[in-house]
């Protein structure tokens, strides 16, 4: 690819990411009322979205040869349990990952 | 309260929040930065794609692409499919991001799945200005994004000395205790509802589809699953 190649690729990408972003925004403008549908969506879909997002950051994850999401698991599990015994975010991330860490290299 | 007054105050607010993220950033952006200059791609160049694209799956996808011949269509056609989901973020982000003046196009072309994510579950006291605070937790986590890519094509080399093997986890640890805080403070056990759905969902489109269409999928499923419920259920949300 030439160098002109590669800045036209970057710029479609860019525009093109920028247009996902303010589709929405520019379909349903504020000012003009969206429909009642749009605003239930608008208070529903925020929580199964983020449901989606943990679920997309272990589409990765081998679950059917070893280590069979053992270490996944394990990490998750103490994640969740320090997070509600705590509630501090940087605590429960840090600690899961430490654990995570070490159960991939040394497993 | 004045602007300056009221932006301050949301951004002491902000910044905590915004901590976690920057730390996990951190090490996705040094990941990021030493996979491009590995690919033969000089230090500048994750970092200017980190500031121009800011959405890191599809900063990898284009380092792949780039190297590949010229193709704009399959560049068009890749971006919306990996990016689509934003434009769910947007739905839901349609009554939260108004009002805003100026600080509503940095905040929305920023809209990353970090910022959504906080910005769409954080429940905000009275004093503290909405519109600042969604427009100080994009901007952190772009500026966070970008620093760490620059040092991850500086530096990134100097990592090879480090078994750094497992550090993934910081970025599903960090959806996982913002989804787990959302479910704790919402409202309404409706909302807790679709939380757990959304993920149940997710999981049996991922293992019937694989992972590289499971996430359009899932969310077009939620579309028809909210439909019915508001149409033919009545389900409503306050």
């Amino acid at each position: 690819m030439t160098n002109i190649e590669m800045v036209i690729t970057v710029a479609i990408v860019v525009i093109s990411t920028l247009f996902t972003r303010f589709l929405s925004f520019l379909v349903f403008p504020t000012g003009k009322q969206a429909p009642p549908f749009v605003l239930f969506l608008g208070k529903a879909l925020p929580a199964s979205v983020m449901g989606m997002l943990v679920v997309y950051t272990f589409k990765d994850t081998t679950i059917l040869s070893y280590p069979y999401g053992i270490p996944t698991a394990v990490a998750c599990v103490i994640t969740i349990g320090l997070h509600i015994w705590k509630r501090n975010m940087l605590l429960s991330i840090a600690i899961g990952t430490i654990v995570y860490m070490v159960m991939v290299q040394n497993v | 309260m004045s602007t300056v007054n009221k932006g301050r105050h949301a951004f002491s607010y902000a910044l905590p929040i915004a901590l976690p993220i920057g730390v996990s950033f951190f090490f996705i952006g040094l990941g990021f930065g030493l996979y491009a200059t590995s690919q033969g791609f000089p230090w500048w160049v994750p970092m200017v794609l980190a500031m121009t694209i800011f959405a890191g799956s599809m900063e990898f996808v284009t380092i792949g692409m780039l190297m590949a011949g010229f193709d704009p269509v399959t560049a068009f056609m890749l971006t919306l499919f990996v990016n689509g989901r934003h434009i769910f973020y947007g739905l839901s982000m349609l009554q939260k991001y108004t009002n805003m003046g100026w600080k509503w196009f940095p905040t929305v072309a920023w809209m990353c799945d970090e910022s959504f994510a906080i910005n769409a579950t954080t429940k905000l006291p009275d004093d503290v200005d909405a519109g600042w605070f969604y427009f100080h937790i994009s901007w952190l986590n772009y500026a966070a994004w970008a620093v760490s890519t620059l040092v991850g094509g500086l530096f990134g080399n100097l990592l090879a000395n480090y078994d750094l093997r497992g550090v993934e986890f910081v970025l599903p640890g960090l959806f996982i205790v913002i989804f787990l805080e959302m479910l704790l403070n919402s409202k309404s056990n409706t909302i807790r509802f679709f939380g757990i759905s959304g993920a149940v969902m997710a999981i049996v489109m991922l293992l019937l589809f694989g992972s590289s269409t499971f996430m359009l999928l899932s969310m077009t499923c939620m579309l028809v699953a909210c439909y019915i419920a508001y149409t033919w259920g009545g389900v409503r949300l306050d």
